[in-house]
């Protein structure tokens, strides 16, 4: 202790993360906390996005062009990504509040599931876009680009 | 009788008595956003790239508003909830953690005020 300047203020701390392996139901919990956190900014691109329909053109226009963008594709899968994360792993949980799935062998596999089913989700969207079966609500006369 | 010491109450940091209802509405606004995150993703992707006009038939038709002012209000007081947990779980510091909390119930409010906004003005358009 001779090299800590202060010896008795070196309290001992918890185990945090970072001395865990990372077995999946952790990291599925994780997960669960960051994308619900993301999703925030989801929630207000969601707000933007009706108030530019509701706005004009113009600033549905700017909506258009910024959610097109590389960056805003990025965010866009990203959000769509830690939705489908989150609402799969949010069913998960609502059946461990009714006491369902919580033996250890049951929470891994679900956890794997939700993790499966997240990605999928996404693929299928990414799908839907790029052979142009999404849009089906609109006349497929809108702006391009 | 009260199990807190003196100093404890004098300090007001016991229990705020109101645990249980976020953890009520926490699970309420989860089921709640269960069907209602399936409509918002078959109506979001089936509107992938369309233009203005689309965008506002499709949410002019009272049906979809409502459908989606629920979703954003619920998803809104959801997130409120769940944001104001982590902040709980992470910022020790008193007058710090209770500005966040503060920012995260505003932050809802003016989102959700935009949002019925917007409904309201496509409706009336």
């Amino acid at each position: 202790m001779a090299d800590t300047p202060h010896p008795a203020r070196r309290r001992p701390l918890s185990p945090f993360l970072t001395v865990f392996r990372w077995p999946i139901t952790m990291a599925t919990s994780i997960a669960h906390r960051a994308t619900g956190v993301g999703l925030a900014g989801g929630a207000a691109v969601v707000v933007w996005w009706l108030f530019a329909v509701s706005h004009g053109p113009e600033t549905y226009h700017e909506f258009y062009l910024a959610a097109a963008s590389p960056v805003g594709q990025f965010f866009l899968y990203g959000f769509a990504w830690a939705l489908a994360y989150h609402f799969f792993n949010g069913i998960r949980h609502l059946a461990w509040d009714f006491g369902f799935g919580f033996a250890r062998k049951d929470a891994d596999i679900t956890g794997m599931i939700v993790i499966a089913l997240s990605l999928l989700t996404v693929a299928g969207i990414y799908a839907l876009i790029h052979f142009g079966i999404a849009g089906y609500f609109g006349v497929r006369q809108g702006i391009e680009g | 009788m009260s199990m807190e010491t003196p100093l404890r109450k004098v300090r007001g940091m016991g229990s705020a008595h109101t645990g249980a209802s976020h953890f009520i509405y926490q699970r309420v606004t989860a089921a709640a956003l269960v069907p209602l995150t399936l409509w918002f993703a078959v109506s979001v992707i089936g509107l992938v790239g369309v233009g203005e006009v689309d965008a506002m038939m499709f949410l002019s038709l009272p049906m979809h508003a409502i459908l989606m002012g629920l979703f954003v209000l619920t998803l809104l007081y959801h997130l409120a909830l769940g944001l104001q947990e982590v902040i709980i779980d992470y910022v020790p510091h008193q007058i710090f953690k209770f500005l966040l909390i503060f920012a995260v119930y505003g932050f809802a409010v003016i989102a959700a005020f935009f949002c019925l906004f917007a409904l309201a003005s496509i409706a009336i358009a």
